[in-house]
C-alpha cells in the first residue's frame, strides 16, 4: 500500500503482515507478544450454534470469536477477535456470552486491558433475538470492566467494518484503534439503501461507504483516537499506547462528550457529504484526502488539541 | 398504548410531561415517591438529534434531581437509517446516551425501562436495554427486524422463519420471547401504577438477564458460556 520503494534490498524493513488479511485467530496471535497468546475455549471445546443448525446453515467450533489472554508489551491482556469470514462476525448466543464472560472475568482479574478486536455486522438474523441481548450484556460488561479500571481497547481493521450495536458498544470503550479500511457505523449501507432507497445510499458505491464511515472520515469527528496502516504491528503498538490508561466514565466526561457532540451537530448538521465536513474542518481540496495514505493524511489534517485526560479531541 | 393512557394508568397521583417533537420528559407522581420520566413517542426514529436529546435530559436529572428514579419511555422505530446521521456517526451519539445512563447508574439513579408501544433493534438497546431491568406493557411491539427483510438478509424461506417463529423464542418477534429470554423482566399489566412501585422496590441493578433466560427455558447457553470463560484455564 505505501511501503516506501526507496528502501534497498535486504534492509531491516520490517515485513507488514496485513491486518485485514489476517483471521481472527491470527490477529489474536499477532497482537500478542510472540508465543504468549492462550486461548480460552478454543475450536476444541465445540461451542457450535444450535440455532444456526436449526436452520441447517453452517456452524463454527468457535461461533465466530477468538477469545483469550496473553502478553502485550511484556503486560497481561484479554483479547477477543471477531472472525468475519464466519458470518460476517455476527454476534450469537454463543459468540457474545464469551464476550461477556471475557469482560466479566477482566473486571475481577484486572489485566493491563481488554482489547477487543471487533469484525461485525452486529445482530446474528438466525438467533435475533439472543444476539440483541447479547450485545446489551457485552456493553454492561464493557462498563463493568471500565468502572474496575480496566481500559477496553477497540481495535476495527477488518473487511466487514463495525457495524449494529457493536458500532455502538465500540464507542462505550476506552480507546478505538482504526485503519482506513474499516468502517465503524450502527447502520449499514445496505440496511440503508434496502428501507430507504438507492437515492439514500447506494451501497455499492464504494467510495462514498468508506468516505461516510471509513477511518478517515471517523478519526477527523474525533470518533476514533488512532488511525494507523493495515498493519498488524501498527495495530499492536496504539494499542500498548492504552495499557493501563483507563479514561474516566464519570459526570464531566459525559458532559464533555456532550458539548462535543453538540458542537459536531452544529457544525456539520447540514451538511450532505463527507466532503463538506472536510472542507468544513479547514482542510483545502478535501477530495484529495481519500488518496493519502496515513502519514500523509495524518501530516494534512489540522492538529488534535491533547484532551485533560490524555485523549485526542477533534469534532 | 398511547403514552396518555400509559402516563396515566402509571400515575394515577399525577404528571407533568412535555413532549416535544418525538422526544418526552418530565415527572410522574407515584405512591412512593417522585419518579423522572424520560423516553419517546411516535414511533420515533433514533438519530442524532434525539439521542442527544434524550442525553441532556439525562445529564439535568444527574443535575438537577440526584439519586431520582429514572423511568425510560420506550417508543421508537429502531435506529434512524438515514446516510446522514451516519455520516455524524449516529453510532456515537447512542453510545453517548448509554454512558449517560451508565454514569447515573453509578450515582445512584435507579433505571427501569417500559416498552408501553413499539422498541425495535438499536433503538431497543440504546434506549430500553440499557436499564437496569426493562419491562413492557402485553400489547407492545418488540424485535429486531420484520420477518420479510430477515428473509431477505439471512436467504431462508420466509415459510420457513415462520415455522421457526412457532418454536424458537431465540428468534421469533414479540414480548413473550423477550419475557422467555430475560430481557423483558416483567409484563406489566392491570394496575400499572403498583407494578412501577414494586420494580422499584427492588434496588439490585446487577445484569441478571442471562440467568433469568435460563430460568425461563429461553436461553440456555449464555449464562453457561459466559461462566466458562470466566473459568476457563484456571
Amino acid at each position: 500500500m505505501n511501503a516506501p520503494d526507496d528502501i534497498p534490498y535486504g534492509s531491516a524493513a520490517p515485513l507488514r503482515e496485513s491486518y485485514l488479511e489476517a483471521s481472527a485467530r491470527e490477529r489474536a496471535h499477532g497482537l500478542c507478544d510472540a508465543g504468549s497468546f492462550v486461548e480460552w475455549l478454543d475450536p476444541r471445546a465445540r461451542m457450535t450454534s444450535p440455532h444456526l443448525a436449526a436452520l441447517d446453515v453452517p456452524v463454527a467450533f468457535d461461533d465466530g470469536i477468538v477469545t483469550g489472554e496473553g502478553r502485550l508489551a511484556q503486560q497481561r491482556v484479554f483479547v477477543a477477535a471477531q472472525e468475519g469470514r464466519f458470518m460476517g462476525g455476527a454476534v450469537g448466543e454463543i459468540h457474545g456470552a464469551k464476550l461477556t464472560g471475557l469482560l466479566r472475568r477482566a473486571a475481577h482479574e484486572k489485566p493491563a486491558a481488554v482489547v477487543l478486536m471487533l469484525e461485525t455486522g452486529g445482530v446474528r438474523l438466525h438467533e435475533a433475538n439472543a444476539g440483541l441481548v447479547a450485545i446489551s450484556e457485552i456493553q454492561r460488561a464493557v462498563f463493568d470492566a471500565r468502572h474496575a479500571g480496566v481500559p477496553v481497547i477497540v481495535l476495527i481493521g477488518g473487511g466487514n467494518g463495525c457495524y449494529g450495536g457493536m458500532g455502538i458498544v465500540a464507542r462505550c470503550c476506552d480507546a478505538i484503534v482504526m485503519s482506513e479500511a474499516g468502517r465503524l457505523s450502527v447502520s449499514g449501507p445496505e440496511v440503508i439503501e434496502t428501507a430507504q432507497g438507492v437515492e439514500e445510499f447506494d451501497a455499492k458505491d464504494r467510495a462514498l461507504v468508506w468516505r461516510t464511515m471509513g477511518g478517515k472520515h471517523r478519526y477527523l469527528l474525533g470518533e476514533i483516537d488512532c488511525l494507523v496502516d493495515d498493519d498488524l504491528d501498527a495495530f499492536r503498538t496504539a494499542a500498548a499506547a492504552f495499557l493501563d490508561r483507563p479514561s474516566r466514565l464519570d459526570l464531566d466526561a459525559v458532559q464533555a462528550e456532550h458539548a462535543r457532540l453538540v458542537e459536531r451537530l452544529a457544525r456539520f448538521g447540514a451538511c450532505d457529504d463527507a466532503r463538506d465536513v472536510w472542507a468544513e474542518l479547514g482542510i483545502d481540496d478535501p477530495s484529495t484526502l481519500t488518496e493519502l495514505d496515513t502519514a500523509e493524511f495524518l501530516a494534512r489534517i489540522p492538529a488534535r488539541t491533547a484532551h485533560e485526560d490524555g485523549r485526542d479531541d477533534a469534532l | 398504548m398511547t403514552l396518555s393512557e400509559c402516563l396515566d394508568r402509571l400515575f394515577p397521583g399525577g404528571h407533568t410531561v412535555n413532549v416535544d417533537g418525538d422526544v418526552v420528559a418530565g415527572e410522574g407522581h407515584g405512591a412512593s415517591g417522585r419518579v423522572a420520566l424520560i423516553g419517546t413517542t411516535g414511533h420515533a426514529p433514533i438519530g442524532v438529534e434525539t439521542a442527544l436529546a434524550l442525553a441532556q435530559h439525562v445529564l439535568r436529572v444527574m443535575q438537577t434531581w440526584p439519586g431520582a428514579p429514572i423511568l425510560l419511555l420506550v417508543d421508537n422505530a429502531g435506529q434512524r437509517l438515514s446516510r446522514r446521521d451516519e455520516l455524524l456517526a449516529n453510532n456515537g451519539y447512542l453510545a453517548h446516551l448509554a454512558k449517560c445512563l451508565e454514569v447515573a447508574r453509578t450515582r445512584g439513579h435507579q433505571i427501569l425501562s417500559l416498552v408501553y408501544d413499539q422498541a425495535i433493534s438499536g433503538g431497543f438497546l440504546a434506549a430500553g436495554m440499557i436499564a437496569d431491568r426493562t419491562y413492557a406493557v402485553p400489547e407492545a411491539r418488540i424485535h429486531v427486524m420484520n420477518l420479510p427483510a430477515m428473509s431477505r438478509i439471512t436467504q431462508i424461506p420466509l415459510e420457513r422463519l415462520e415455522s421457526l417463529c412457532a418454536s424458537s423464542p431465540v428468534f421469533a418477534p414479540g414480548v413473550r420471547s423477550f419475557v422467555k429470554l430475560g430481557i423483558v423482566e416483567e409484563v406489566w399489566e392491570n394496575d400499572l401504577s403498583r407494578s412501577l412501585n414494586d420494580a422499584l422496590a427492588d434496588r439490585s441493578n446487577d445484569d441478571r438477564r442471562a440467568e433469568t433466560g435460563f430460568a425461563r427455558g429461553g436461553r440456555l447457553l449464555a449464562a453457561d458460556v459466559a461462566r466458562r470463560v470466566e473459568a476457563a484455564g484456571r
